[in-house]
């Protein structure tokens, strides 16, 4: 038990995915302007992130042992197909949540966190139930960091800032000043 | 996949072509360096950009790697664009990219196992790096395989010059090193934080500042000069 309370806030907080480990970057600048759709993207990327550890685990346990060379290719093909059906069944049962969703979640085959995070679980030989904890660790920390992003960007609107500095760079100031925040939590575990 | 996917994720447009100029080879080249830089104007690929640049030997290897995988896509992408149905072509690009990236990983861990280990799963994550899947779609899958080679080395050259800037500042200020070799003697104390995660935003932010700051400048000189051409006019 306290093996995976470790892994849940190592993911969540210590080793963040954006801030820390730089995974993810692309809807963090991209999708980080508003608070709803900031959640919204972070709830989509924990769902895929959790089928992806499963998925990750299966082929891991059934089929990679025999062609490991076959490893990389094998992950994105099955991250690919398993967002592509994710949308299909979502479209199916839940048309709304669907619609809530829009294209975000196609987006998320290529966010570079879902293979890092089969990379990770590979390399670290996490079973079944680690796998499923640090997922849903990582999908928290990603949701952390979107959220804190998107709340800070809708206050930066009012400021008043030079037209020069507006844009990626500012963004880019405050993940710099939020990464150095997430610092202080590395002390957090090595303590206990 | 659909379209809007690669458009939106990817910023795969093809880049503006105006009209009435021919395209020359040295434009497909030159184009990546800087008006079309993929990190410092597209802002593509910044997941490597950030994560790998402590030192500049891993962003020499790290570019090196990334331009292996370009171009060889691109080639190969290029080359068999024919038999690629349009409906899976995008599963197809990142099939092709996946094989050169596990080529390259394997090269690496064989000739620099240190670096290999320093990288860690940014060399796997080449194959969801925005840049090469973006210009698979926008330009090798659409153009004769010489331009799409041409376009690649120039991506690549672009990438490896973004890659230079940011491994150079982290490294000599956090570590006050270049390439390992000490620069400023002992009595210097090195910026820990330019090493770690929040200098990496810090440094790209400055980067894309004086980006941002050089292009206001040129576009203010431009709209100058035009005024002043219409008042020429007007007083002539």
């Amino acid at each position: 038990m306290g093996d995976l309370a470790w892994i849940f806030f190592s993911s969540m907080v210590v080793n963040n995915f954006t801030l820390m480990l730089f995974l993810g970057l692309c809807p963090f600048l991209g999708v980080s302007g508003r608070l709803d759709t900031a959640l919204r993207m972070g709830a989509a990327d924990m769902f895929v992130l959790t089928m992806t550890a499963v998925a990750v685990w299966f082929l891991n346990a059934y089929v990679l042992a025999h062609v490991p060379y076959l490893r990389l290719i094998a992950f994105i093909i099955v991250i690919a197909s398993l967002v592509q059906i994710v949308e299909m069944v979502i479209k199916k049962l839940s048309p709304v949540l669907f619609r809530e969703l829009g294209i975000y979640l196609p987006l998320i085959t290529t966010n570079c966190a879902v293979l890092a995070l089969a990379i990770f679980q590979t390399n670290r030989g996490y079973g079944l139930l680690e796998g499923l904890v640090f997922a849903v660790g990582s999908g928290a920390g990603l949701t952390l960091a979107l959220l804190l992003m998107a709340s800070i960007r809708e206050s930066l609107d009012l400021a008043d800032i030079p037209d020069v500095a507006r844009g990626t760079a500012l963004v880019l100031f405050v993940a710099g000043g939020l990464s150095l925040a997430f610092m202080g939590f590395a002390g957090l575990l090595s303590s206990s | 996949m659909s379209d809007e996917l690669s458009h939106l994720h990817c910023g795969a447009g093809g880049g503006p072509v105006l009209p009435g100029r021919t395209v020359t080879a040295q434009m497909d080249l030159l184009k990546g360096l800087w008006r079309e830089n993929p990190v410092l104007i597209q802002l593509l690929g910044l997941c490597p950009t950030l994560a790998v640049t402590n030192s500049v030997a891993n962003s020499v290897v790290m570019a090196g790697a990334t331009f292996f995988v370009l171009v060889g896509s691109s080639l190969l992408v290029s080359l068999l664009k024919r038999f690629v149905p349009n409906e899976v072509r995008i599963t197809s690009y990142i099939l092709i990219i996946a094989t050169f990236v596990s080529v390259a990983e394997m090269g690496l861990q064989a000739l620099v196992p240190e670096i290999h280990k320093a990288l860690g799963a940014f060399v796997a994550l080449i194959v969801v790096n925005c840049i090469i899947l973006g210009r698979q779609e926008a330009f090798a899958g659409r153009n004769p395989v010489g331009r799409s080679v041409l376009d690649a080395v120039g991506m690549g050259i672009g990438f490896t010059i973004a890659l230079l800037l940011m491994g150079s500042v982290r490294e000599i200020l956090g570590s006050g090193t270049f390439l390992g070799v000490s620069l400023f003697g002992p009595g210097f104390e090195p910026w820990v934080i330019m090493v770690l995660p929040p200098g990496g935003f810090f440094t790209l932010a400055f980067v894309l500042l004086t980006v941002a700051w050089a292009r206001q400048r040129r576009a203010a000189r431009a709209a100058a000069a035009g005024r002043d051409a219409a008042v020429a006019r007007r007083a002539a």
